[in-house]
């Protein structure tokens, strides 16, 4: 898929858990969403780009996701 | 004695029959009266007639002008009694049962009245009972022999209404004044049972007639429901294919195949023909009430455009072959393991429709998951209701609405919000208009002025919040800043049943000055004192309903809208009892059964995630296949991989998502990518243009099975006649799994509800016996509740505690600049349905024979553009031309059209922006200019050609004998 494609819809999700106060928390959400809902290869693409382009284009808090909670 | 032995023991009443005619309205009343009436002593709530009461003790009494459905009129005069001590002889439809009265329904002296009552109907009114087409149907035919007319004294000779002319501009049914008897039982229907007041009585005495404003009913405010058809007792008002094939001989219950109210029907039929479709009595969504397309719009099912003989090709640039369901089945089969060899098993799935049954969706599931070997599984609920999916799952607990329809029969305050009952789901608009004409307050938030804003008689809204689309969250969260900060929050509701913590959180960000209405205001285009004012009215003004439809899911805030709809009813105290509730109206019949089945990617039947290791056992064991622990692909998902070459194959079963789904081009961009699409369907829709095989699928009227609706009802749909394709839609499913190595044995689609029901637990307690025997259940359907759920979360939400959602309104990227000045917004009318493949072969079309765009005078004038126009719209995704009709329903900056024609391109416009959440595309907000033009665009041309071209395969199709040498 086009990674474009991914970042926007990442970055959507991310914008919405943009309002969770506490931050460890929203990027828990926002990874726990990428689990739920995207496939393995959708998310493999994104960690793959999030590493080798540092997230260039992703909202802080949703590299911070990745990096963190995404099931690979 | 006679006399002695029916007063000495009280007459236990006959249980209601719903068909037989009471004359006049149940009471719900909970005191009992208790009288005699012809020597039985009855007892029957207080406030029931004394007519009801008779039939209710087995008595009937002559009647004309009521009818159950209606509340009495008492003009005919025919259901006279005597009532021993009381002078006169009241009319039993209009008298009200008394204690202790004793009734007397048959005297010599009542049947001298009646006899002359009859004898005056009958000196005007012809006498072709023999050939008239509701002969055997017609109470006044009844009423004459129940009263023992043998004789009238009144010649014809006199003025009388006989030559009066018939009018047949209704393309469903006939209105002969000649045969009226000025009952106004249809007036009455229009009124009570529809709330469209397009009939009157003109006139007074001999002189009065039933008139359509003076109109013919075509050019009439008549929305053909049909309402006053089911309520005349004579041949007046009948329908013409009645008048075709006379009356039928038996009846068989079934649901109505299109939206989401699930009326109940009864299939008239001859044989295998159906006569006529007339709303059940008995119910539970319609209570005998119906609209245009369920009632009259059925003919598509024996439509000469539908394929019943599979057909088959290498190439989508070949005409089709017609080939034996064997050659179908074993071709579809090796090219889907031809694929998965090649490209492997991610690089397949399958669509499921809003339009299928629940069976029907669970073994298409099946396939997917446990042959196809992947979860790439998903339905058109994607594109419409997903988000509702989504946000209730995550603040209730439950993907569904909390109530049934007859909930809002106790509401006080009805907020509607991006919902258009009366062309969406007419049905329920009825009973929601009885209730807002018995005083309920009405708030619509709506960027157009839908009928209920002040289009409709005696209904009128209390506040329009006319918002600009696209900005529902920025207003759910103002609303929400008023009932907060003004202290109308119900917060021993709010403590008891939520969760406390998220409450606070959510409370302290509404409060927040930035989402009150003034500071909304302007980003939204409403006045901040009539938000305001709304606000206070929903969160004080007793039980406050709330109903919503595509106007708040399909957006890219989609999601965030419901959960913020839930966070206001949570609130303000407004579930988990009759009256209240947050009510998503779905488009489709099925689009809650679709869900329900398990056909979005990430969750089996009953929205158990397919990663959770209990529920990916449970269906292991069950399917006998491994399955997998991964979310497949939505069908955008699908789509773009397509697009790029990575997805391959694809089973569509109902589902036309070349015409329904976003940015068309895209679409059909993706179906030209795969190497082999196999389609099921009645006709050869937009999508099966792009197939390889074509699987003819079997109406609703052929096949069983269930459908469940907006208010979680499973009502049953029974087979009335033989598939004309030779077998019901999950035969082909179950062919194609056994042709694939995996039998499906089930012997009808019973043993399939049963499989549901032994893996579904909120399904547990049904099945087709007892579906059966109750009519409709509305789960959840388990131990605890063996008849079904009509209000859910009464004392525990599903989820347990409620929780609340932070809701932050972030604009959509779909924004207008100078290039892209106006914003399209969609929707629908009553006439048409969907993408219209039914609806567009019916007569339906003299309602609506094209998408029309709605454009404000203001925009319209800086155009030049003028009624009836053509005009050329484009966007960032693509262009269509369509003709304007001007119209201040819209905002300025705001045009409208509806999308159930494929050559009008509704959707080569909109753009592949989508919900955060689920992917559910912006339909309601896409940036356009507008220019008036003289031809149709680019893609129109194409259209035409390329449809032509595949339309032409399918006609001329190679049958076997004249198959060609490849
Ligand atoms: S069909 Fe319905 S809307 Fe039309 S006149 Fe009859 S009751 Fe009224
Ligand atoms: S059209 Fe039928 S229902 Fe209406 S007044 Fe005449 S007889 Fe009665
Ligand atoms: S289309 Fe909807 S409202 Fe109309 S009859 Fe069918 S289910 Fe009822
Ligand atoms: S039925 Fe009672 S007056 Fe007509």
């Amino acid at each position: 898929m086009q990674t474009e494609t991914l970042i926007k819809m990442a970055n959507q999700i991310g914008d919405f858990f943009e309002a969770e106060p506490d931050k460890a928390q929203a990027q828990k959400d926002i990874a726990n969403h990428l689990n739920r809902f995207w496939t393995k290869d959708m998310r493999n693409q994104i960690a793959k780009y999030a590493k080798e382009k540092q997230g260039a284009g992703l909202h802080a808090q949703v590299i911070s996701a990745i990096s963190a909670y995404l099931k690979a | 004695m006679d006399d002695i032995k029916y007063s000495t023991h009280s007459h236990s009443v006959n249980t209601y029959d719903p068909k037989k005619d009471y004359g006049t309205p149940k009471s719900i009343a909970e005191k009992n009266v208790t009288l005699d009436i012809d020597g039985v002593t009855v007892s029957v709530p207080e406030g029931t007639s004394i007519m009801h009461a008779a039939q209710l003790s087995g008595v009937s009494v002559p009647k004309l002008c009521a009818t159950d459905s209606l509340e009495p009129f008492g003009s005919c005069r025919l259901c006279l009694v005597e009532i021993e001590g009381r002078r006169g002889y009241p009319a039993s439809c209009t008298t009200p049962v008394a204690e202790g009265i004793k009734v007397h329904t048959q005297t010599s002296k009542l049947a001298d009245v009646r006899r002359g009552v009859m004898e005056l109907y009958i000196s005007d009114h012809p006498l072709d009972c023999l050939t008239c087409a509701a002969n055997g149907d017609c109470e006044l035919q009844d009423m004459a022999g129940a009263v023992g007319l043998r004789d009238v004294r009144y010649g014809y000779e006199g003025e009388n209404h006989l030559k009066q002319e018939k009018d047949e501009s209704n393309p469903y049914f006939t209105f002969d004044p000649s045969k009226c008897i000025v009952c106004s039982r249809c007036v009455r229907a229009c009124e009570e049972t529809q709330g469209t007041f397009a009939l009157t009585i003109e006139g007074r005495g001999f002189g009065s007639k039933v008139s359509a404003g003076n109109a013919s009913f075509m050019d009439s405010e008549c929305v053909s429901c049909g309402a006053c058809v089911q309520a005349c007792p004579t041949a007046t008002l009948m329908e013409k294919t009645v008048i075709d094939a006379g009356t039928p001989e038996h009846s068989v219950t079934t649901t109505c195949a299109y939206c989401g109210v699930g009326c109940s029907f009864n299939a008239e039929m001859k044989g295998q023909e159906v006569v006529r479709m007339t709303p059940n009595k008995d119910g539970g969504a319609n209570h005998g009430h119906s609209c245009v397309k369920g009632r009259f719009a059925w003919g598509y099912a024996t439509h000469k455009d539908r394929i019943t003989t599979p057909m088959i090709r290498k190439n989508i640039t070949d005409p089709w072959q017609e080939v034996s369901w064997d050659e179908a089945i074993n071709y579809a089969a090796s090219e889907i393991k031809r694929i998965e060899a090649k490209y492997g098993k991610d690089a397949m799935g399958g669509i499921t429709s809003s339009r299928c049954t629940n069976e029907e969706v669970y073994v298409t599931q099946k396939l997917v998951r446990a042959v196809f070997g992947t979860n790439n599984v998903d339905t058109c609920a994607r594109v419409c209701h997903s988000p509702t999916g989504y946000g209730l799952k995550q603040t209730i607990g439950e993907s569904a609405g909390t109530q049934t329809f007859d909930s809002v029969m106790k509401s006080d305050v009805i907020l509607i919000i991006g919902a258009n009952p009366t062309n969406g789901h007419p049905v329920f608009a009825s009973q929601m208009k009885r209730r807002l004409r018995e005083g309920a307050k009405l708030i619509i938030a709506d960027p157009r002025a839908i009928d209920l804003v002040e289009n409709s008689p005696h209904v009128r809204a209390d506040y329009h919040l006319n918002l600009r689309p696209g900005t529902n969250v920025a207003l759910i969260s103002a609303l929400a800043h008023v009932v907060v900060t003004e202290g109308l929050v119900k917060e021993d509701f709010v403590r008891e049943r939520c969760e406390w913590d998220s409450f606070v959180v959510w409370r302290d960000f509404v409060a927040k000055p930035e989402n009150s209405p003034e500071a909304l205001e302007s980003a939204l285009g409403v006045k901040a004192e009539i938000m305001r004012a709304a606000a206070r009215m929903f969160a004080t003004g007793g039980n406050g309903a709330i109903y919503y439809g595509l106007g708040v899911t399909e957006h890219s805030q989609g999601s965030t809208m419901v959960m913020g709809i839930a966070n206001l009813a949570m609130a303000t105290g407004n579930v988990g009892r009759e009256g209240v509730g947050i009510n998503p109206l779905r488009g489709q019949n099925n689009v809650q059964g679709s869900c329900d089945m398990g056909s979005m990617p990430h969750e089996y039947p009953g929205y158990r995630h397919v990663s959770d290791p209990a529920a990916k056992a449970l269906f292991e064991a069950a399917w006998g296949r491994p399955l997998s622990v991964e979310p497949g692909l939505r069908i955008p998902n699908m789509l773009d991989l397509a697009g790029e070459g990575r997805f391959k194959a694809l089973y569509c079963v109902g589902e036309d998502i070349a015409q329904s789904d976003p940015n068309t081009q895209h679409v059909t961009h993706a179906l030209e990518s795969m190497e082999c699409v196999i389609v099921q369907d009645l006709f050869l829709n937009e999508t099966a243009m792009y197939a390889h095989v074509f699987f003819p699928g079997a109406s609703f009227l052929e096949k069983s099975g269930t459908f469940t609706n907006a208010e979680r009802r499973i009502s049953p749909v029974r087979r009335v006649m033989s598939p004309k394709n030779g077998m019901e839609d999950w035969e082909i499913t179950a062919k194609l799994s056994k042709a694939l190595g995996y039998e499906m044995s089930y012997a009808h689609a019973s043993e399939i509800m049963d499989e549901i029901a032994a893996l579904t637990p909120t399904f547990k307690g049904v099945s087709f016996k007892k579906l059966d025997e109750l009519g409709s259940i509305q789960w959840p359907c388990n131990d605890e509740a063996p008849t079904g759920t009509p209000t859910m979360h009464i004392d525990e939400f599903v989820r347990g505690k409620g929780k609340f959602f932070v809701t932050q309104y972030v604009p959509t990227t779909e924004k207008v600049n100078a290039k892209y000045p106006l914003i399209l917004t969609t929707g629908r009318i009553l006439s048409q349905y969907n993408v219209g493949a039914q609806t567009r072969r019916t007569k339906n079309v003299e309602w609506h024979s094209e998408d029309i765009v709605e454009i404000h005078p203001h925009d319209a004038e800086e155009r030049g553009v003028k009624e009836g126009d053509w005009i050329g719209i484009s966007s960032r995704a693509g262009e269509t031309v369509l003709r304007a009709t001007l119209t201040e329903r819209v905002q300025p900056g705001v045009i409208y059209t509806t999308f159930h024609h494929p050559e009008s391109g509704a959707n080569v416009i909109t753009t592949d922006n989508s919900d955060w959440a689920t992917n559910c595309p912006e339909f309601k907000v896409t940036a356009v200019q507008v220019t008036r033009v003289h031809q149709l665009s680019d893609w129109q041309k194409h259209y035409k050609t390329f449809s032509d071209a595949q339309i032409a395969f399918a006609n001329n199709k190679l049958s076997k004998k004249t198959q060609q040498p490849a």
